[in-house]
């Protein structure tokens, strides 16, 4: 039934190219349709699945001589996150029902996207999930490329080169992975269980984690995310650092680790205190965080501060994936979801509830506009969403972090620390912004209250508020009650880390 | 165990009466003040329904997130019950109190009353994770109260606030997290359980190494701003004095006690000997904070703050009854003093809520009437136009002053009983806050009230009947409160007697 | 030597032969009064007809190939056969592009020399005799310079032709005195003979510049860096279905002889007999000698992808930067190429059988798949830039901006195809691509292998580069000229066959390549 969704998009797709040109209010709806539906058949199918396991959906021959198959299954970490798809879906479609640019052709690209990101969460055939990961790169582009704003020719194409770059390595090692292990299958299960020497292993883990985490936004090859997110427009970059960063975390666990589990082996010799690819990749998660918190605390520009706190949220996934054990690994799915709920809220406040209103992100033009009183909606709804990136129990990310901090405290306490440290820089960061952009005491000269007396906001539409409610109810329920996730989430690491993984 | 459950049905109460009141523009005020009068119904059923051992009544008791040792665990006890009646009292007072509140309404009772959840939330919590949501969750509500509605110099107050209060609950974060590493626990009752065998501090040294001072210093910490103790009191006269008047009610009324509530359910059972051992440098603080809290609020020229580090002043008493008590293996006399250091504690918490919220209600009603002045200077004889308002804001002065057959003396008066023979300097110096209240109190009167008469004083209205109808209760209750206080003495002090027994120093 | 049987052999160059002869017939005779639309169209169609029939009789032809004597002159095996059908496929849809086309008022001719030249390829891909593979490779090169020249009153297109004619003259001057060099060696013609006289005497120096020398001359035909330097010039001056047929046909061709090459290296019996001695003298004969040449191709390989992947990511012209990727593609294959004689070796009874690795064939077939679905890919592409180039003028980036506009189904199909190109699944240039480099991996995994699919995977991100500049004028950039453009229904009609084609062989990779395996066998 999941299945559905893929197929759902995908044809949702093509629907909408074939509209005829002007229509927009009918592919608008249209939209929002098949987005809804394909939430729908998420819940639906999580509902179903919990406390099932794995659940195969789909296993149809491809190729077969070559034992590539048509694989689609489904775990409590697909689940979850293919849930978390559906609600990215819905709530871009809302935050983009103001475009009125080749809208059928936006919607088109916008399901493309969807519709690959789906398949890589249900894809248990390694081809099958590659095809699907590179699937979602073109229609990036063309989303930024078309309908961003700032520099959006170079970001659409430095996101999609990185992307691609990304996805050669992860070639790579898939090709490594398939010939060494006899070319029998490229199914994820036969693969896990080929028994690649672990030299083979020591040198294709790095390359295919790099591979992955380099759309997850790994310090130092982060750098295509800020830029990207801030060309691209509103849904776009709601999509970007909701779901599209949380497929290179999920390659990073579903294939990386899962398949190559002793790259992660101590190395024998150590470095200053390195000294395994764990150890590395550990600590480019803690930099990213500190780094990606510090650089918010310095942006003058909204959307970059939300940018980088992506960056920074993402390192907190990658360091729960590097824990290698229940509570972390869970903590970091946990994450995953959450941050992708907040992210696509923070970006759809400052892009189309601010920005399309006041043309402006700077932070310190933003500050003479008295946002609270012009737009309160907007100044209660990032309330809301400062409230819950910053981690404040209540929320979604509150545990999440809990739990990573908690995980990666057994492997080594000095993670703890930086993790800790990079808590505070993103309470302080958020702060920041949301006092510089809504809560400012700067008194406004004259001429500004004339400004603001002439120049009235555009009312606030129902998608919008249906879309901020949407997103902040869900981080505030699973906030509230974890288990409703943590219940598919832990079922499914259990099993991850019982297949080999140290 | 899990009959009706009245504790989630009070934390909820004031949730919904906040969505409605966020829609209802003008009509909020009436909603908010509806909801608080249910909220008050609801917590003095509770405060009825009490089991008569002092032990913890009307328990929920659900799994929540097992694998992170999160239960859905509330109860209270006569502490607990006591805190709830404040914290209701109080929040109806402020509602009360702020019927010049014209600028988004809605919003204003909105956070109010979402303050109040979170501080039915606190008192009734059981497990950390539930206890630090709504300790969050009352945060957030207070800093736009005093950030939106605020003075001149709001901006800086509530951001002040904020980052006080935010460290203060980044050290509460870790130091239970490193609980939680050592004992795969977050529950107050199993912790304490553990602190009391001894078994935590061994767990805790496996784990973590030789931390557990530590732990309780940070723990320490994050309650001492919020009592406040100092020297981490410097958020306060700022947010006071620039939050709006109601608002300064609800922080003084009832925020503070959040701290004095969380060092006794939290600190004292889970870190007795570690607060014992360092009960030296910590009642120092804790005089310090008397009588520093009374001798600046000696030198306060605005009422507001003169209040504020009056509160200051009030609240040390508590501290300094709380780690007075904190001796361990006594024998009966002691026991007794401890007994009676803690019914005090509780009862200053009580009484000191009600009668600080009063006096700042006054404040405002002045305030209303002179235009915005509170400085103590800008007044003269005001017995003279506003005798109504003399003679009770004089009842609720005096109460704060610790007259006898007032509220207010009850509460110090055990405070002392129980401090003296556990630690005489520590007493004989606070005895000094005392003197200086007085005389800050009495100058207080003779400014405000006494004398000739300032000429724009003349004009000054004296309270209304619907403002009368609202103190009265109050001031009621003052004088009620002081001249019977079994009423909640005999209530509370079986509780106070279960606590002693499970609390190990 | 039965003529009869070489008739059979050959029945499909003849078939193609004949309907050229009748294209001439029916243009000059026939139709001679008619309009030049109805000329080119009936020249077409009855190529097209002839390309039918052709595939018909590679069929019928039987898989018997044709020897004199002992020694096999053409080959009617897998390789040759799938190679055969790919040519007349291929031809075939040039001819369709051909449709509406008005650069020459001479139809008749133009597609009797395109039939020609393809019977030309059609012997190469079925060639075994050195001399055989030379008249072919005429056939096929003398009819290509005259196709390039076609555009009579386009200089480009003389001056591309002269190049092209050059150029190509010396490499087959190079290609023959190789060719001596392999005849001295081995004092015979066919290539069994010349792979059984090496294996006896083993690598030498003078093999080494013998291979060398084959090796400039072929790989001129497929545009291989150091031998691509007419490719841009040809590519930018052919007229539009001429560049077509050179892009995919004669390439196809050339790599089918490439890999009848390779293929004569692995073993001609499936078993040998267990005896210590003889197993260990029949081993040795195979590999050694290839490695050298192996070498060769993989640095030619390595040096085409890095050429030209970089070199087009300079350019302004959509047809050079077609040709920098065409010599791209041809390193991506060439490695395919140095892997084809790779076997496995396993026991079985008293005897040692010999497997090709992969279940699919190994190299070989890869490639085969490779260059047939890149022709046809190829092939559209070309097809798109000629609309636009005879709409606008030129074919420059610029002249695609705001395509989506003006036609949005050709944007479509430029969308499908370079996206292809790029191999960006689920089209079939990722299942060629992904299919190469898991034949190559399989087939020899050591660190050379490993390191020279790792750089063409990486020259493959770089090409996206610079496929998404045209795509981006096409459906970002705000367009300079919104005037809608017209193509001819027919063209626009194949070229959406051909991009359906694209997309569905890239789901459905299995029919081909399973029709490409069973051929046959």
């Amino acid at each position: 039934m999941l299945a559905w969704t893929i197929y759902i998009s995908f044809a949702g797709a093509v629907l909408e190219v074939l509209l005829p040109k002007g229509k927009n209010a009918l592919a608008r709806w249209l939209a929002l349709a098949i987005a809804t539906a394909g939430l729908a058949i998420g819940v639906a199918g999580f509902i179903a699945g919990m406390g099932q396991g794995h659940v195969e959906i789909v296993n149809a021959a491809w190729v077969p001589s070559m034992g590539v198959h048509y694989l689609l299954a489904a775990d409590g970490i697909s689940r979850v996150l293919v849930l978390l798809t559906g609600i990215a879906a819905v709530a871009g479609v809302l935050f983009s029902w103001n475009i009125e640019l080749r809208t059928n052709q936006f919607f088109a690209f916008f399901f493309a996207l969807i519709g690959g990101v789906y398949g890589v969460f249900l894809s248990f055939d390694l081809f099958l999930l590659f095809v699907f990961y590179e699937i979602a790169i073109v229609p990036k582009y063309f989303l930024i490329a078309i309908w961003g704003s700032t520099r959006r020719e170079y970001a659409a194409m430095k996101l999609a080169l990185y992307s691609f770059v990304g996805s050669a390595m992860v070639l790579i090692g898939l090709l490594v992975a398939y010939t060494a292990s006899g070319s029998h299958s490229t199914a994820l299960a036969d693969l896990a269980h080929a028994g690649l020497p672990v030299s083979t292993q020591m040198w294709v883990f790095p390359l295919v984690f790099t591979g992955f985490a380099i759309l997850a936004g790994m310090w130092p090859l982060h750098t295509w995310a800020p830029t990207g997110h801030v060309a691209a427009p509103t849904a776009a970059s709601m999509l970007l650092a909701g779901v599209v960063m949380k497929l290179g975390a999920y390659g990073c666990l579903r294939v990386a680790i899962a398949l190559f589990p002793h790259g992660l082996d101590r190395w024998g010799f150590a470095y200053l205190g390195i000294g395994s690819w764990r150890d590395v990749f550990a600590l480019l998660a803690v930099i990213g965080i500190i780094y990606g918190a510090l650089v918010a605390l310095a942006q003058s520009d909204f959307k970059f501060v939300i940018g980088y706190s992506s960056v920074s949220h993402m390192g907190f996934v990658l360091l729960g994936l590097m824990t290698l054990n229940q509570i972390g690994l869970d903590g970091a799915v946990l994450q995953m979801f959450s941050h992708g709920v907040i992210a696509g809220l923070l970006f759809a406040i400052v892009g189309r509830i601010v920005y399309d209103r006041t043309h402006t992100r700077q932070l310190a033009e933003l500050e003479t506009m008295h946002l609270a009183r012009r737009l309160p909606f907007a100044a209660w709804a990032f309330v809301i969403a400062a409230v819950a990136s910053m981690g404040l129990p209540g929320f979604s990310g509150f545990v999440a972090e809990l739990q990573v901090l908690i995980g990666s405290w057994s492997t080594n306490p000095l993670w703890t620390a930086g993790a800790g440290i990079g808590i505070i820089v993103g309470v302080a960061y958020t702060w920041r912004a949301l006092q510089m952009a809504f809560f400012s005491d700067v008194v406004p000269g004259a001429h500004v209250i004339e400004q603001e007396q002439a120049h009235t906001f555009a009312a606030i539409t129902w998608p919008e508020v249906t879309g901020v409610a949407l997103r902040a109810g869900v981080s505030l329920v699973v906030g509230l009650y974890p288990r409703i996730l943590l219940d598919s989430i832990e079922p499914a690491v259990k099993a991850l880390l019982a297949g080999g993984v140290q | 165990m899990n009959g009706l459950p009245i504790l989630t049905l009070l934390t909820v109460l004031p949730l919904i009466g906040a969505a409605i009141a966020l829609f209802s523009g003008k009509h909020a005020r009436g909603v908010a003040l509806f909801t608080a009068l249910i909220c008050l119904a609801v917590a003095l059923v509770i405060w009825s329904g009490l089991p008569s051992d002092g032990s913890m009544g009307m328990v929920e008791l659900h799994p929540w997130a097992p694998s992170l040792g999160i239960e859905y665990h509330l109860g209270v006890d006569g502490l607990g019950a006591l805190m709830l009646v404040l914290a209701a009292i109080v929040t109806l007072m402020s509602v009360d109190a702020s019927h010049r509140v014209h600028h988004q309404p809605g919003l204003f009772y909105g956070l109010v009353l979402i303050l109040e959840s979170g501080l039915f939330g606190s008192f009734t919590a059981l497990n950390f994770f539930h206890w630090f949501l709504f300790w969050e969750i009352s945060l957030i509500p207070a800093f736009f109260l005093i950030k939106l509605w605020g003075g001149a110099r709001r901006g800086p107050a509530a951001t002040q606030f904020f980052i006080y209060t935010m460290a203060g609950s980044v050290a509460l974060l870790i130091a239970f997290l490193a609980l939680f590493l050592s004992t795969h626990s977050m529950d107050f009752g199993q912790l304490t359980q553990m602190a009391a065998s001894g078994e935590l501090e061994t767990l805790v040294k496996a784990h973590l190494g030789p931390v557990m001072l530590w732990l309780a210093i940070a723990v320490l910490a994050g309650f001492a701003v919020k009592v406040p103790m100092v020297p981490f009191h410097t958020w306060l006269p700022a947010a006071y004095a620039e939050a709006p008047s109601p608002v300064t009610m609800l922080l003084t009324g009832a925020m503070s006690k959040m701290g004095v509530y969380g060092l006794l359910r939290i600190a004292i059972p889970i870190f007795g000997p570690q607060i014992a051992q360092i009960r030296t440098p910590l009642l120092v603080l804790a005089v310090a904070t008397v009588v520093m809290g009374a001798w600046a609020a000696a030198a306060q020229k605005d009422l507001k703050r003169v209040f504020a580090y009056s509160s200051v002043n009030h609240l040390g008493y508590c501290l300094l009854g709380i780690f007075a008590l904190a001796v361990p293996a006594a024998g009966a006399a002691a026991h007794a003093s401890q007994a009676a250091a803690l019914n005090g504690v509780i009862l200053q918490m009580f009484n000191h809520g009600i009668t600080a919220a009063a006096l700042f209600w006054f404040v405002a009603m002045i305030q209303m009437r002179t235009g915005g002045h509170r400085g103590i200077d800008d007044f003269g004889g005001l017995r003279k136009p506003a005798p109504v308002l003399a003679g009770l804001m004089g009842i609720a002065l005096f109460s704060s002053l610790g007259l006898p057959g007032l509220n207010g003396f009850v509460g110090e008066f055990l405070i002392f009983r129980g401090v003296f023979p556990l630690a005489w300097v520590a007493a004989t110096v606070s005895v000094l806050g005392l003197l200086v209240t007085a005389v800050v109190i009495l100058t207080v009167i003779q400014k405000v009230f006494s004398g000739p008469v300032a000429e724009h004083c003349a004009g000054f209205a004296d309270l209304h009947s619907s403002e009368r109808m609202a103190l009265a209760p109050v001031i009621g209750l003052m004088l009620v409160l002081g001249l019977v206080p079994q009423l909640i003495v005999g209530s509370i002090n079986p509780t106070v007697q279960n606590l002693l027994a499970h609390w190990r120093f | 030597m039965n003529y009869a049987d070489l008739f059979r052999a050959t029945l499909p160059e003849t078939v193609l032969e004949v309907a050229a002869l009748l294209v001439l017939l029916v243009d000059l005779g026939l139709l001679r009064k008619a309009a030049l639309k109805t000329r080119v169209a009936s020249a077409a169609w009855i190529g097209i007809a002839g390309c039918g029939v052709a595939w018909w009789a590679v069929y019928a032809a039987g898989h018997a190939g044709f020897s004199v004597g002992s020694e096999l002159l053409l080959a009617g095996g897998r390789i040759a056969g799938v190679a055969q059908v790919g040519i007349l496929v291929l031809t075939a849809v040039t001819l369709l592009l051909l449709v509406g086309a008005e650069f020459t008022r001479n139809a008749g001719e133009y597609v009797a020399v395109v039939l020609m030249a393809a019977a030309g390829g059609l012997i190469i891909a079925a060639a075994q005799d050195l001399l055989v593979i030379f008249v072919g490779l005429e056939l096929l090169s003398l009819g290509l310079y005259i196709l390039t020249a076609f555009a009579k009153k386009s200089a480009k297109s003389a001056e591309a032709s002269i190049k092209y004619y050059l150029f190509g003259g010396m490499s087959a001057a190079f290609l023959l005195f190789g060719f001596s060099y392999f005849y001295g060696l081995s004092g015979t013609t066919s290539l069994a003979g010349i792979r059984d006289a090496i294996a006896r005497s083993g690598p030498s120096p003078l093999l080494d510049v013998a291979w060398i020398l084959v090796v400039a001359g072929l790989g001129f035909k497929i545009a291989a860096v150091p031998f691509h330097l007419w490719a841009p010039d040809t590519y930018e001056g052919a007229p539009a279905p001429a560049a077509a047929f050179i892009a995919s046909v004669s390439k196809v061709a050339s790599f089918a002889l490439l890999l009848t090459i390779g293929s004569s290296w692995l073993p001609p019996q499936k078993s040998f007999d267990l005896r210590a001695s003889e197993l260990a003298r029949q081993l040795h004969q195979y590999n050694p000698a290839w490695a050298h040449l192996a070498l060769i191709l993989l640095i030619v390989a390595a040096a085409s992808m890095l050429v030209g992947n970089l070199a087009a990511l300079a350019q302004v012209s959509v047809r050079r930067l077609l040709a920098y990727s065409a010599v791209a593609h041809a390193g991506y294959m060439l490695l395919g190429v140095a892997t084809v004689p790779h076997y496995s070796i396993h026991v079985e009874g008293s005897a040692v059988v010999f497997q090709i690795p992969g279940n699919m064939g190994g190299s070989a077939n890869a490639v085969l798949y490779y260059i047939l679905t890149y022709g046809l890919t190829a092939i559209g592409a070309f097809g798109v830039v000629d609309v636009v180039e005879r709409a606008t003028g030129s074919d420059r980036l610029d002249s695609f901006l705001g395509l989506h506009k003006r036609n949005p189904h050709l944007a479509a199909v430029l969308l499908v195809l370079f996206l292809s190109l790029a191999g960006i699944p689920p089209l079939v240039g990722f299942w060629a691509k992904f299919n190469l480099f898991a034949a190559v991996l399989h087939a020899d995994a050591g660190p050379v292998s490993l390191s020279l699919v790792a750089l063409a995977i990486a020259m493959s991100a770089v090409s996206l580069y610079y496929y998404l500049q045209v795509l981006k004028r096409a459906y970002v950039m705000p367009a300079a000229d919104e005037t809608p453009i017209h193509a001819h229904p027919a063209t626009l009609a194949t070229l959406l066959l051909i991009a359906l084609a694209v997309v569905l062989m890239g789901v459905f990779p299995a029919v081909l390549q399973g029709w490409i395996a069973s051929f046959g066998a």
